[in-house]
């Protein structure tokens, strides 16, 4: 099977002097599922960032064959769709089917097959009744819904989903986990949840300062590293 | 939260909110331009003018008594230039600039409760206003919304430890206004990052393009003759 994601010697540092990452290399395999575990502030959402271009450091970022340069970002960051921990800062229009809407639109995708795309996503978080509601007047597990409706609308092959499950209730958590199972993409949990990872993949990275100091089945990472 | 009020307005059915953005936005304008002349002399235009706005609120299916006390917002501002005039020894004048800054909220507050924002940036691109200048409009509106909810946010932290927001003292009160500009710059970071990561490019596209037809015509026409009609004729 394809690499959907091919990372070498990635490297980054923030402006105010912290190495975030240190000369990471990382691999993903089309439809396949990876949990990205690891301390916080080890640098697992510095990571995930670079996927569709939000940062970027030294060393090569290849997403489903295309190096995520400049050039390339907009077609990018169509074949990445990041789901934020906080989805307060993911919908940002007056209405949920204009949020989930927007991808495609921002894409220059025709309005018409947008709007039919929108509701296609809706349909498929289970959102339907709630197109024309105002994001803020939803609850936490339905606007993480909504946020991933709005990465289901676009052409996404890889989801990237940070701290999936914060805000959520335990039936949220299973509701979410049972959604995102049936959905064929490549996707990559960042999460310290390893009862909600073990749901999607055993396969597991483990951060540390900045580095991948693991790659093995998750129920070893576990272990070796008292998680 | 207030805005989702005006927000939710916007998003009616009425013969108004039909009406394409542009059309509105020229004959907001033209109102705007006869309520800035207005003077001591023509107040019954004014009376007027309040008049069809009330009769447009009606129109377009908004609570009258909330919009026109929406409106009176803009009162504390005026009241204050007013007092400067009537230091002055200036009475009509004070009166007139609360008159002309009501009568132009109300104008203002009618055309985006009519409004869907998206359709009033694509209106204002349509009549090719700057793109910086609408693109300054989309951050203004979208960070507006993130600086009141970090208020609310804080206002109820504050709340469930103090019992009331009254009690905090200047220099409290100062710290967390800095703190509050501090919390929305992150938050307004986190939103631009993840409006980046999903495509944007300098533009929020508008949902629904809308047409200017021939009864977008007929709308600005009328509503041009009527509006400067009254400011020659009364």
């Amino acid at each position: 099977m394809s690499l959907i994601v091919e990372v070498k010697n990635l490297s980054y540092t923030y402006e105010d002097g912290t190495q975030a990452l240190k000369g990471v290399d990382f691999d993903l395999e089309d439809r396949a599922t990876v949990a990205l575990l690891g301390a916080n502030g080890s640098g697992k959402t510095t990571f995930v960032h670079h996927l569709n271009g939000i940062l970027q450091g030294s060393g090569s970022v290849v997403i489903d064959g295309l190096p995520v340069t400049e050039k390339n970002l907009r077609e990018i960051r169509k074949r990445v769709g990041l789901v934020f921990q906080d989805s307060d800062n993911q919908l940002f229009m007056p209405s949920v089917i204009e949020d989930v809407a927007f991808g495609p639109l921002a894409s220059g995708m025709p309005q018409a097959e947008s709007l039919e795309r929108a509701k296609q996503a809706l349909d498929r978080v289970g959102l339907q009744g709630k197109a024309y509601k105002s994001p803020w007047h939803l609850s936490a597990g339905e606007k993480k819904r909504a946020a991933i409706a709005g990465i289901l609308a676009t052409d996404a092959k890889l989801l990237v989903l940070d701290e999936p499950t914060s805000f959520l209730d335990p039936p949220g958590q299973r509701a979410l986990g049972e959604l995102l199972a049936g959905l064929p993409h490549a996707k990559i949990l960042v999460t310290h949840d390893t009862g909600f990872a073990r749901i999607l993949t055993d396969d597991a990275v483990f951060f540390e300062n900045g580095t991948i100091v693991a790659r093995s089945p998750l129920a070893a990472i576990v272990q070796r590293f008292a998680w | 939260m207030r805005h989702a009020r005006v927000e939710r307005w916007s998003r009616g059915h009425s013969v108004i909110h039909r009406r394409h953005a542009a059309a509105k936005i020229l004959a907001t304008v033209v109102l705007l331009v006869c309520i800035a002349t207005l003077t001591e002399h023509t107040l019954p235009t004014g009376a007027v003018y309040l008049v069809i706005l009330v009769i447009s609120a009606v129109a377009a299916r908004l609570p009258v008594l909330a919009v026109l006390s929406g409106a009176s917002a803009v009162l504390p501002f005026a009241l204050c230039f007013a007092l400067v005039s009537l230091l002055a020894g200036d009475p009509m004048q004070a009166t007139m600039l609360v008159i002309r800054g009501y009568l132009s909220a109300l104008a203002v507050l009618l055309l985006i409760s009519t409004t869907a924002m998206p359709d009033l940036i694509a209106g204002l691109e349509w009549l090719r206003a700057p793109a910086f200048l609408l693109q300054v409009m989309q951050f203004l509106y979208r960070y507006l919304i993130v600086l009141i909810g970090e208020a609310d946010a804080m206002r109820q932290a504050s709340l469930s430890r103090a019992g009331s927001i009254r009690t905090l003292q200047c220099r409290q009160a100062a710290a967390a206004a800095g703190v509050l500009f501090v919390r929305s710059w992150a938050r307004a970071q986190a939103i631009h990052r993840a409006m980046v990561s999903r495509g944007f490019e300098g533009r929020i596209p508008a949902f629904r393009r809308m047409e200017f037809k021939f009864a977008d015509v007929v709308f600005v026409s009328l509503a041009t003759v009527a509006i400067t009609g009254l400011r020659a004729a009364l």
